[in-house]
């Protein structure tokens, strides 16, 4: 299911300016992986370019080679839709489909792609739901629009809509910071059960949860305003948290800047 | 937050800040009062200076009106305040303004028009009727002009819709801003103009006859830009973050367009469509240019002439008799009555596809 990302020489732009600057790392399958970093330093834009997001921004370019196993997203003849069924989003402010009830958001991307039976989309909509902690609140509800819900139940919503296609990577840009401390506990557990599943990598601007959360920790930065975000380290979490090598990572972390 | 504290505090000028966040108001009652003050003043100056036209006297009013609620706000309540209440005056005034004139001219139609409005009217023609005699009705008429706005519709509204899609969804760079570009002169596009446009190619060079067809087309040629707008600006209000949730799902582009975006501004985007249909439908010179109006019934709108509401209504109007000019009245009214029907429906459905929200 969970598949390894490599990364190397990555850079994006936004028409004439370059966000991010040759970005190289590896993303283990079945992990949790923690994007750390000033605000601005390019996390989203990098997260973006990993399910070939990025260039849906008018202007939005890339340069390098994203392997996903053994598959160049970026190499020619490849179908970004077909990559976005594969890398799943959740973004950071929970965008459920206004129009549509509990059951239909989950089951859109589903239903979006091809025909389905009935029941065949009941059992999905119902292990997603199940699989994002969510089932329990809204069993009773499906047929209510989604909108409905609280902040923390309509990302968890998002989050059952993602793994509804079944993906092997989810990419969550800072997927808790709209929400509050209980309804990002359930997304953190939520986070520790779905890594058993899927790859994920999580962009936060809390230590605390990446400390909690992730296997393996990046740490971005910038050189200064208007210059490009450039990946300063990757490593296992407890070691960015305890002895990282660079001294940018520690000042960061120790909350010196940023 | 600052709390209202029994202490005078003082600020670093050294004036004192207001103690309490409360300030001397004008009564409720006060602005009513000062609009009938004001009423009878603007018609006790108007007898007495002997000012024969009613609008002055009221113009009159408004000003007394705007400027008694300032000079007493500003003596009472102070300056900011009196800002105020001049600037709401000023909006209420402006809004008697411009409903009068709407007001009066749908009494004069209601009254006018009620008179010959029956059965009878709206399901006969005029039929071989000399014109000058009572009777008569405008059945014709409706059929003619419900067939040509209906393929109107039938050609502008598809047309519409893809281009204001192809505009928002994918148009970049110089095609899209030249497509842009032309809508926009096309919105200025006098109606005669579409007619005689119309008129030279189907008419005079291709050899076509008089049809509600041809009416059709140049109505089309008026509605396209409005209904290209108009969608474009509805379509521009979906969150960008819905198309990329749905892209981010792997949905394909069009099929994001096709179940997120359109079913999201939908009610936007039918009210922009009936709009576009209740602006045509009052169209007159097009209509007399390729229709030519009928005094019989005819069903065919591809074949033959045909008659249309306003068309007729200009044509009753010329005619000169008051059993004429009762009919004009009356057809005025039907069509009043359509176009208002229309919008009625469009509210409805803008209401009823809105994206719902409550628990
Ligand atoms: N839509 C955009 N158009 C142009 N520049 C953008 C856009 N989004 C982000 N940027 C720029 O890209 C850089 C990185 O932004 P972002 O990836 O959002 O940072 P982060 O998520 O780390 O806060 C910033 O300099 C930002 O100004
Ligand atoms: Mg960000």
């Amino acid at each position: 299911m969970a598949k390894r990302i490599d990364v190397s020489g990555l850079s994006a732009f936004y028409g004439s300016h370059k966000a991010i600057d040759d970005i190289s790392m590896t993303i283990e399958p079945r992990s949790v992986t923690a994007f750390i970093g000033p605000s601005g330093c390019g996390k989203s834009t990098f997260l973006r370019t990993l399910n070939r997001m990025h260039e849906v921004t008018p202007g939005g370019r890339v340069e390098g080679k994203v392997m996903l196993d053994d598959e160049n997203l970026y190499g020619s003849g490849v179908d970004p839709v077909a990559v976005r069924r594969t890398v799943g989003m959740v973004f950071q402010r929970p965008n459920p489909f206004p129009t549509m009830s509990i059951f239909d958001n989950v089951a859109a991307g589903l239903r979006l792609n091809g025909s389905y039976k009935k029941s065949e989309l009941k059992e999905i909509v119902e292990r997603s739901l199940k699989g994002a902690n969510l089932w329990n609140e809204v069993k009773d509800r499906l047929n209510k629009p989604g909108s409905g819900l609280s902040g923390g139940q309509q990302q968890r919503l998002c989050i059952a809509r993602a793994i509804a296609v079944e993906p092997q990577v989810l990419l969550m840009d800072e997927p808790c910071s709209a929400l509050d401390p209980i309804s990002t506990l359930a997304i953190e557990d939520l986070i520790g059960e779905l890594k058993e599943r899927f790859t994920i990598v999580i962009v936060t601007h809390n230590m605390q949860q990446a400390a909690r959360v992730s296997d393996r920790t990046a740490f971005f930065n910038l050189a200064a305003v208007g210059k490009p975000g450039k990946l300063i380290e990757i490593d296992e979490t407890e070691r960015i948290f305890s002895n990282p090598s660079v001294q940018a990572t520690e000042d960061y972390i120790s909350g010196r800047f940023g | 937050m600052t709390a209202v504290t029994d202490r005078p505090t003082v600020a670093s000028g050294g004036a004192p800040l207001p103690v309490s966040l409360k300030q001397a108001r004008l009564p409720r009652w006060a602005p009513p009062v000062i609009a009938l003050v004001a009423a009878g003043a603007g018609c006790g100056i108007g007898l007495g200076a002997g000012l024969d036209s009613t609008i002055q006297w009221g113009l009159i009013a408004a000003a007394l009106f705007v400027l008694g609620t300032y000079v007493l706000s500003a003596a009472v309540e102070g300056g900011r305040q009196a800002k105020d209440r001049l600037a709401t005056s000023m909006v209420w005034t402006s809004f008697l303004l411009a409903v009068i004139p709407l007001a009066s001219l749908l009494w004069e139609t209601v009254a006018r028009g009620i008179k010959v409005l029956n059965v009878y009217f709206l399901s006969h023609s005029m039929g071989t009727l000399p014109d000058a005699l009572p009777g008569g009705g405008i059945y014709h008429a409706i059929i003619g002009t419900l067939e040509q706005v209906g393929l109107a519709t039938l050609i502008a509204a598809p047309i519409g819709l893809l281009t204001a899609i192809y505009l928002v969804e994918y148009g970049r760079g110089r095609f899209a801003k030249t497509v842009t570009f032309f809508v926009d002169v096309m919105t200025g596009i006098p109606s005669i103009v579409a007619g005689l446009f119309i008129l030279s190619v189907w008419i005079l060079i291709l050899g076509f006859g008089p049809s509600g067809f041809a009416g059709a087309m140049a109505l089309a040629i008026l509605m396209m830009p409005v209904v290209v707008r108009s969608t474009e600006e509805m379509l521009k209000l979906v969150p960008n973050e819905l198309r990329e949730a749905s892209l981010a799902l792997g949905v394909p582009k069009w099929r994001t367009i096709l179940k997120v975006v359109l079913p999201t501004s939908l009610g936007g985007i039918t009210t922009g469509v009936m709009l576009a249909i209740a602006r045509i439908t009052g169209e007159t010179a097009p209509v007399l240019l390729l229709v030519w109006g009928a005094k019989t019934i005819n069903n065919n709108p591809f074949d033959g002439a045909q008659q249309s509401l306003p068309l007729y209504v200009f044509q009753q109007w010329q005619i000169g008799t008051d059993a004429a000019y009762d009919r004009a009245w009356g057809a005025a009214l039907v069509l009043i009555a359509f176009v208002m029907i229309l919008n009625l429906v469009a509210r409805g459905i803008a209401r009823w596809k809105a994206p719902k929200t409550h628990r």
